[in-house]
């Protein structure tokens, strides 16, 4: 299956991106790319580091506009909005960094506390009760008088997710969740994303290279690389692939279609008839 | 050619900073009024790079004041003119060396530190995490921060030049050490310092040198690369550029208000 057969555009899905293509100065991420995310489901965005993943989110989001092609999000365009209705819009997603990106000058309480003070007048009696229901559901209420230099990866990670459902958002993106979690918290943070996602009745984008701990709570897969969709489907059909490529990085196999030698002239030429001085 | 080259593009590099800076100063102060509601953050920041800062200023006034007054008096004594020390002092401190050294200052102290916690605010990924829960981060952080320069850079100015001129500087050399008579002093400043000419001249002076100095930070800040190299560049291209453009700007500044 090729980015070419992707599922056409239909009411479920929140986010539809089609034909997008984008590049950062000189090098090409996305050639002609097209992905539908869909309501109420966890899907994942999977592919090698380097392969515009998180640059996938940016485009989404809006941060970033694409060079062509479209992005949707709930029909509306993302690519031609100005930043009034952008911002609109991005009070209906939530957005889980890899560092956490927390306000380091603020508690883990203000941190949660800020998009609602930031967007909201509601009374601070009722802010904080929503604060710290945001952080029971992650499981740091405890944790609210602490600045975020005094938190581990998996808590910073935790607090950021209690902010970025602070608005109770529709949609929330996942920017590798998992990199460098101890088993510990890194069962604690799939267990959440799958938790918020249903009891919450949330879109979920989940961009990871962890190979098992996507696929266990996944949804609908893509998987992205050299700015194509190389294979999509369910946990099930990506396991049983038929794509070498595929195949390679969900085995985690050094050597296939992705090289181990970085492109260059060969071995024996390098050695003998190559540039001595 | 590969050189003449070079230097086009290092100049058109320059050109498109200019102009970029220029745009992100119009976005600051299009973003001034909505600080009308919050003005607890301009607060803060009055007291970060504000009060801050004071230390430093009011130690570099009282040793500024000291050598201008010995100085100056042994200038003066030549001549027989000992009781024109605290006209010589004032002066000096008022018009021209108050908002240049309290400018130069306060880069290396509040500009440095601004450029730094803007530039780590985008490595650490903070200002895209503002920009994604719908808040601007020109609106939220960077306005404040220049308009907390823009304020506290007067008020620093006033402050060195009192501590220049006053007890602790000029006078204490001039009068207590040196022995001028301390009515001389007192009445030479009196008489020499006009509100309209000095006074007034010296806020907008160092307003001005607020503004660029904190423009100058919050732009090398916000635009830096998002490493520790790109951090580190900016915090001294922000002390290199901010130093020069006060001096530049007080060229033509003192030019327009003292040439008549």
């Amino acid at each position: 299956m090729t980015d070419s057969t992707a599922t056409t555009s239909t009411t479920d899905n929140l986010v539809e991106v089609r034909d997008l293509h984008f590049r950062l100065g000189s090098r090409v991420i996305y050639q002609g790319v097209d992905i539908d995310i869909a309501r109420g489901r966890i899907t994942a965005i999977m592919g090698p580091s380097g392969t515009g993943k998180t640059t996938l989110l940016r485009l989404i989001s809006g941060q970033w506009r694409a060079d062509s092609g479209s992005v949707h999000f709930d029909g509306q365009s993302v690519t031609g909005m100005s930043q009034k209705t952008l911002f609109e819009q991005r009070k209906r997603m939530g957005m889980l960094f890899q560092s956490g990106a927390l306000l380091t000058d603020l508690s883990v309480f203000d941190n949660v506390a800020f998009p609602i003070r930031e967007h909201t007048k509601l009374p601070e009696r009722l802010i904080r009760d929503i604060v710290l229901m945001k952080l029971e559901a992650v499981g740091l209420r405890g944790a609210r008088d602490l600045a975020p230099a005094q938190l581990s990866g998996g808590m910073a990670r935790r607090v950021a997710l209690a902010r970025a459902i602070a608005l109770d958002p529709e949609m929330i993106m996942y920017d590798e969740p998992f990199a460098g979690q101890d088993p510990i918290s890194m069962g604690v943070l799939l267990r959440l994303i799958r938790r918020l996602n249903d009891v919450l009745g949330l879109t979920s984008i989940v961009v990871s290279h962890d190979v098992k701990e996507t696929l266990g709570i996944a949804d609908y897969v893509y998987v992205i690389s050299d700015g194509h969709v190389i294979d999509h489907g369910d946990p099930e059909h990506i396991r049983h692939s038929d794509s070498a490529w595929v195949q390679q990085f969900i085995t985690a196999s050094p050597d296939g279609p992705v090289p181990f030698h970085y492109a260059d002239t060969p071995y024996a030429e390098d050695l003998l008839g190559g540039d001595r001085t | 050619m590969n050189r003449l080259t070079r230097v086009f593009n290092t100049l058109f590099g320059w050109l498109a900073d200019l102009g970029r800076s220029a745009l992100f100063l119009g976005r600051i102060i299009a973003s001034l009024p909505a600080l009308l509601a919050k003005p607890r953050l301009v607060i803060e920041q009055i007291y970060s790079v504000g009060v801050l800062s004071l230390l430093i200023v009011v130690v570099a006034g009282i040793f500024v004041g000291m050598v201008l007054a010995l100085s100056g008096y042994r200038a003066l004594a030549d001549f027989g003119a000992e009781n024109a020390l605290g006209t010589s002092v004032a002066l000096v401190v008022v018009r021209e060396l108050g908002p240049v050294v309290t400018g130069l200052l306060f880069a290396g102290r509040a500009g440095s530190a601004l450029a730094a916690e803007i530039g780590l605010m985008k490595a650490t990924d903070q200002l895209s995490g503002m920009e994604m829960m719908a808040v601007d981060p020109v609106r939220r952080i960077v306005a404040p921060r220049f308009l907390a320069g823009v304020i506290a850079m007067p008020l620093l100015t006033c402050i060195f030049c009192v501590m220049a001129i006053g007890a602790g500087g000029g006078y204490f050399v001039g009068v207590d050490m040196l022995g001028v008579d301390a009515g001389a002093y007192w009445n030479g400043i009196q008489s020499s310092v006009e509100f309209n000419r000095d006074i007034l001249n010296v806020f907008i002076k160092s307003g001005v040198f607020g503004a660029i100095i904190t423009w100058v930070a919050v732009f090398q800040g916000y635009h830096a690369p998002p490493t520790s190299e790109g951090v580190s560049r900016a915090t001294t291209n922000t002390v290199v550029i901010a130093s020069l453009a006060i001096l530049a700007a007080n060229l033509m500044l003192t030019a327009v208000m003292f040439s008549g």
